[in-house]
């Protein structure tokens, strides 16, 4: 536990471990395998525009109809390229047939028309179906909708640099930690947007959408909130400070020092969590799941980045990063007091 | 007991009690207001659009008219709990809970209500037919270049037949709903009344065309070619239908005007009931497991204070729901999820209050100071932190105001108000409960309060140069 502080190359390392294969996926994945640049995050309707039906076959049990036989419906009412997805529903104790199908956006003029054409077809092919969901975003909503997705991203950032550059305006060096907090807090989006395409890549059922974006940014608040708590510690152990100390041991033991709240508070909103995963409901899994990486990502970067990075800025060991052959990780031990 | 403990004590009590009777009271209503739970179309079913005039020229008037225009058809609807309203300079959303047949009703309401009378040159027009009439040679059904109706030659769109009257000329106040006798069969009929210019012209019409048809066209859709029987001088009319629904939603439109400019669905959102019943089920499980699994876990962890902070959690929990019942704040999905996630982040205060609690005791503080000391100096961590939360709630719900992602908003609401609550019951509730409970505290008695002195001497909780 003393060692937290003098070790900081190390959790640097894991943190790069954890990143890299996300952001391969991210953005050399598709590169690689289709030559053509993409970034590999598979965006829902909210983002790219188009259609969302669910479907449940009240008279056919799962495995009954397979995947294409419904596309081929679709295809046949003019939504060619259908992507269904069968899976199954419990429907007055049994299981039924249910189908998410994604397809692109209704027509604007006749909406009523379209759905209508297929679910007449639909029934005529597989029996009784009802439509639970259908959902349509236009072309011009979702790209307003990416736009704005930004455009929020970077205004929630930079208000909580300022706000942070305001709380620890009493501190030696108030904006060290607000650009330490900021590049923790970049550290989870990356953590996160890699494991989002990970995800992409191997999951068909896993899409970006609007609640992906609200976990994304709820992540980056509890990022900043656990970052405070630990740089809180700081502020207040470096006012109080005891003339033999140095900052890295003010740091290392400051971490020690809030390492029980952090655990605890991880622990609780892991519960809650882990109750949503669980049951709260298809529907927000993917949100929930994001959400429970963040966290976890969150506590760590608050430990093992946000507080190291304001050590490493202490002693402006950048200087000696290169030159030295990137032995850096072992110079922990001579790193001068100050 | 001090002054201070028994104001908050009070205060603690009128609080909670008014919001276990705004959650508990049989009449579900609280100084004359509903204070049922609202729920939002994903959790009780029903359907969102976004409706956008294919007029590149609309004026933010003609979008004031049009959006009071559908705010009364759809009032007609006779649903509860309805939305109309104004987004940016051209669109219009309108949210239907519980409607049976949504896109019917949404047919009806964004129909423009423009009625015409067409001279159909001899011809008898099935009924159904979208016809080019003189006042409306592009009508929307045929301009779209998509989907079922493909893209269209304007050659094949076959000839403008000269329009009789306009629709802009249509006496409102005379549209009524009436039946309409052929011989032994009765069917439904809406009888309506043109004025001026356009009243003149059907008299004119009919008086030298007797025996030929006319078509009667609603929103270029022909809905009947009767055959002129005799001039109708007054310029009023009536159109017959097949059942009562298609009556009301003819009256539906013409009662209300017609709608200035023409509108288009870009967006919809449509949810049956029996899903969002099963969201709801699944939202209130996940949210009691989540609630008693972080309860089990304080009270197992830091014993008689995590019990008070459960308490303080209960009342969390009790105001949270009044006030989402009194102001009222509409649940969705992600709004309970945001509700569910701030019960981890009220309880946080406190873990942060009495970690802070423990480490001072454990330096040799009596149990008194410690609790003032755990209060007073984990504040500063609680506040940044959770104005941190407010900022990006904050940003969240300015952002969710675009019409695409307005599920976020609901979810920005509810974290955010579960910030600030949690700041009154984590911070006020546990802080005055915990002052006095403190003279129960006895030395022997320490593991109540799940602290003990000789774990500091076997293992320094810090760092060597703790003092």
């Amino acid at each position: 536990m003393e060692k937290l502080v003098a070790r900081r190359y190390w959790w640097f390392g894991l943190s790069l471990l954890m990143i890299l294969p996300g952001m391969y996926f991210m953005l050399l994945h598709p590169l690689v395998t289709t030559g053509k640049f993409a970034f590999g995050l598979r965006p829902s309707i909210d983002f790219s525009g188009g259609s969302l039906w669910e479907l449940r076959f009240a008279d056919k049990a799962p495995g009954e109809i397979s995947d294409e036989a419904v596309a081929a419906v679709f295809a046949a009412q003019g939504f060619e390229n259908a992507q269904v997805r069968m899976s199954q529903v419990e429907l007055e104790g049994r299981q039924v047939a249910d189908a998410i199908v994604r397809t692109r956006p209704l027509s604007e003029t006749g909406p009523r028309e379209e759905t209508a054409a297929v679910e007449a077809a639909l029934q005529a092919e597989f029996g009784t179906v009802t439509r639970e969901r259908l959902e349509s975003v236009g072309p011009t909503v979702s790209q307003e909708s990416t736009r704005s997705a930004i455009i929020a991203v970077v205004v929630a950032t930079l208000i909580i640099l300022l706000y942070l550059t305001w709380a620890f305006r009493r501190a030696p060096h108030p904006v060290r930690y607000g650009i330490c907090a900021i590049l923790a807090m970049i550290h989870d989006v990356l953590v996160v947007l890699g494991i989002a395409a990970i995800f992409s890549t191997f999951n068909q059922r896993f899409e970006v959408d609007a609640l992906f974006l609200t976990a994304l940014l709820t992540i980056l608040s509890f990022s900043v909130h656990d970052t405070i708590v630990v740089f809180d510690r700081i502020r207040e152990n470096l006012i109080n400070r005891h003339p033999a100390e140095t900052f890295d041991d003010i740091v290392n033991h400051s971490i020690v020092q809030t390492l029980p709240r952090s655990i605890n508070t991880q622990l609780t909103t892991f519960f809650t969590l882990t109750a949503l995963l669980l049951f709260g409901g298809e529907t927000i899994q993917n949100f929930v799941l994001i959400m429970l990486i963040g966290l976890v990502s969150g506590t760590y970067s608050s430990i093992f980045n946000a507080a190291q990075l304001l050590v490493v800025w202490e002693h402006r060991e950048w200087r000696r990063w290169f030159g030295r052959g990137g032995s850096s990780a072992d110079e922990r031990t001579t790193a001068p007091a100050n | 007991m001090r002054n201070r403990e028994i104001i908050s004590l009070i205060l603690i009590a009128v609080v909670t009690a008014l919001a276990l009777w705004i959650n508990l009271v049989p009449s579900q209503t609280f100084l004359g207001r509903d204070v049922s739970f609202r729920l939002g179309l994903d959790l009780q079913g029903g359907i969102q659009v976004l409706l956008r005039s294919t007029d590149p020229e609309t004026t933010p008037d003609q979008m004031e008219t049009a959006r009071r225009v559908i705010e009364r058809r759809v009032n007609a609807l006779g649903v509860g709990e309805t939305v109309v309203q104004l987004a940016g300079n051209d669109r219009l959303i309108v949210e239907l809970p519980g409607v049976e047949n949504p896109e019917q009703a949404i047919d009806t309401l964004r129909g423009t209500g423009r009625l015409e009378f067409i001279d159909s040159q001899g011809q008898f027009l099935s009924p159904g037919t979208v016809v080019r009439t003189s006042n409306s040679p592009n009508p929307p059904q045929l301009s779209a270049t998509e989907g079922l109706t493909e893209t269209v030659d304007p050659a094949t769109l076959g000839p403008i037949f000269p329009s009789i009257t306009d629709g802009a000329d249509l006496d409102t106040a005379s549209v009524q709903p009436t039946i309409s006798q052929t011989g032994v069969t009765s069917r439904p009929a809406v009888s309506f009344t043109f004025r001026g210019e356009s009243a003149t012209r059907l008299a004119q019409f009919t008086a030298t065309n007797i025996g030929q048809p006319m078509c009667i066209v609603l929103d270029n859709r022909v809905v009947s070619c009767p055959v002129i029987e005799a001039a109708l001088t007054d310029g009023s009319g009536v159109i017959t239908t097949n059942s009562v629904e298609d009556r009301d939603a003819i009256l539906n439109q013409l009662k209300y005007g017609a709608l200035p400019v023409p509108l288009v669905v870009e967006t919809t959102r449509s949810i049956t009931a029996t899903l969002g019943q099963e969201s709801v089920q699944a939202s209130i499980v996940a949210g009691t497991m989540g609630l008693v699994v972080v309860a089990l876990f304080m009270i197992l962890f830091y014993r008689f204070p995590g019990m008070l902070a459960t308490l303080a959690l209960v009342i969390y929990t009790l105001i949270s729901f009044a006030i989402y019942r009194f102001v009222p704040i509409t649940l969705t999905l992600p709004g309970i999820a945001g509700f569910v996630l701030s019960i981890g982040l009220a309880v946080d205060a406190n873990v942060l209050i009495f970690a802070r609690l423990r480490e001072e005791y454990r330096r040799g503080r009596d149990i008194r100071s410690a609790l003032e000391l755990g209060f007073e100096e984990s504040w500063p961590a609680i506040r940044d932190s959770s104005v941190s939360t407010l900022i990006t709630c904050a940003v969240l719900f300015v952002f969710g105001s675009n019409f695409g992602v307005s599920i976020i908003q609901g979810f920005a609401l509810t974290l955010g108000l579960g910030v600030l609550i949690s700041l009154f019951t984590a911070v006020v509730v546990t802080r005055t409960f915990l002052r006095l409970a403190a003279p129960l505290f006895r030395e022997e008695r320490a593991w109540l309060f799940g602290i003990d002195r000789r774990e500091s001497l076997a293992a320094p909780p810090a760092g060597p140069k703790v003092v």
